[in-house]
């Protein structure tokens, strides 16, 4: 206990780091995959090979991709720029599924509707067509949040990690303290960060609230 | 890399590439195997008496949340040794709620009527897990394992960091000699592990459907 007084600056630094690391990507990764995953819908072609690709990059481990992602882009491997661009990568291999089948689950006849009212293209998508799609887009957002949020710590193997580098510290020292410390505000960052992508989620669908029943989660 | 790669001396012998791919895939699939063990029929049972599915649900979810990093010291410094016991203990714990999970959802959705079906022409409760639940939930369940497996394989790439072999070795050496490309070649290796891991999962996964699951 005195050891977490003790170093509550410490603490308080890899968290912030923690948080930077993780959150970065997601907001990238956001910014990249609507319009790709607009693209997918409107040259329908490219929606399974982006998927299937998408589905590869996920599966390669976390710690391959923040050494070989210097080595392509030419950054120091201690740079905190590997981490952000592994952690986007997953972001945009995870969520372009969740993008597309979002743009996909817009009923035609609402698009028609639309187009009829008058909407330009950019216009619909972004008042009707993405609203539609929050639902499943932020499903795919919760999954690689917390995901990402976990996998921060691995970067502590190649010496950034945010409240990874806690582990690493209590395994040199053999010391439980600031491992349990790390475990504990990496789960409980995790934690908050869901509860605020579904308070959110209410915010942006309010009509979901109207239209699902009670004890059924949209 | 590829001077590190194309050394025919990198390859042989007991620290050799060989020898480490093999023993990581020796800890994946140790840890494999027993999160399959612990996992499905806690899994199935949940599933199949749909008691317990709170409990089945956010195990899943909450096992996203978890740093394996972390896990991995926690087992370590718990176990007070270094090797291979804290190590498959970090890697179960990880496997298991993946497994968990993925067979919980394949069983419960199975549809009731299919059950009473079953149930209506007189097969036991052991018969509808058998015949009925286990084949309609198998592709989740394979999916399941599948995604346990990726887990697995590359957090035992960390299993170097308390010094066992495996390719993590290329990593954590490499990291510590300043040696670039081998760090690189590790990284690579583990990555194409998993590419094959994960091809050979949707393989079965395919063997495994059901024929009747195919019609339609």
């Amino acid at each position: 206990m005195t050891w977490i007084g003790d170093n509550l600056g410490l603490i308080w630094e890899q968290l912030r780091e923690h948080l930077y690391l993780a959150i970065v990507p997601v907001i990238l990764g956001l910014i990249i995959s609507v319009p790709l995953g607009y693209v997918a819908t409107r040259y329908s072609w490219l929606a399974n090979p982006l998927i299937a690709f998408g589905g590869i990059l996920y599966s390669l481990p976390s710690i391959a991709l923040f050494i070989v992602i210097p080595a392509v882009l030419g950054t120091k491997v201690l740079s905190t720029v590997n981490i952000i661009v592994a952690l986007t990568i997953y972001t945009v291999s995870l969520l372009i599924r969740n993008v597309i089948d979002g743009l996909r689950s817009v009923p035609p006849d609402v698009r028609q509707s639309a187009i009829a009212v008058g909407y330009g293209a950019l216009h619909r998508v972004v008042a009707v067509d993405l609203p539609i799609a929050v639902p499943v887009i932020f499903t795919g957002l919760r999954v690689v949040t917390v995901a990402n949020i976990s996998m921060v710590s691995v970067g502590a193997v190649i010496g950034i990690g945010g409240l990874g580098e806690l582990f690493t510290l209590g395994f040199q020292k053999d010391f439980l303290t600031p491992v349990v410390v790390g475990v504990v505000l990496s789960l409980t960052l995790a934690l908050i960060a869901d509860l605020i992508l579904v308070s959110l989620q209410r915010i942006l669908t309010p009509w979901a609230r109207v239209a699902t029943p009670v004890g059924e989660v949209a | 890399m590829w001077e590190y790669l194309t050394d025919s001396f990198n390859w042989s012998g007991n620290e050799g590439i060989w020898a480490r791919i093999l023993e990581h895939l020796w800890y994946t699939f140790a840890a494999l195997g027993l999160s399959v063990v612990i996992g499905l029929p806690i899994g199935l049972r949940i599933g199949h008496t749909r008691r317990g599915a709170f409990l089945a649900i956010n195990l899943g979810n909450a096992a996203r949340a978890l740093p394996s990093l972390g896990l991995l010291m926690i087992a370590v410094l718990l176990t007070d040794q270094i090797g291979f016991l804290p190590v498959l203990v970090a890697l179960v714990a990880l496997g298991i709620p993946p497994i968990l999970a993925s067979t919980y959802a394949g069983l419960s959705g199975v549809d009731p009527a299919t059950i009473d079906a079953a149930r209506g022409m007189g097969m036991t409760g052991r018969e509808i897990l058998t015949k009925v639940e286990i084949p309609i939930g198998m592709p989740l369940i394979i999916s399941g394992i599948r995604s346990a497996t990726l887990q697995i394989v590359s957090t035992a790439t960390i299993a170097a960091l308390v010094s066992l072999g495996g390719l993590g070795r290329y990593v954590v050496d490499g990291l510590k000699l300043r040696d670039f490309p081998q760090m690189f070649t590790g990284a690579l290796l583990v990555a194409l592990l998993a590419i094959v891991l994960d091809a050979l999962f949707a393989l079965i996964g395919r063997i495994t459907v059901s024929p009747g699951l195919k019609i339609g």
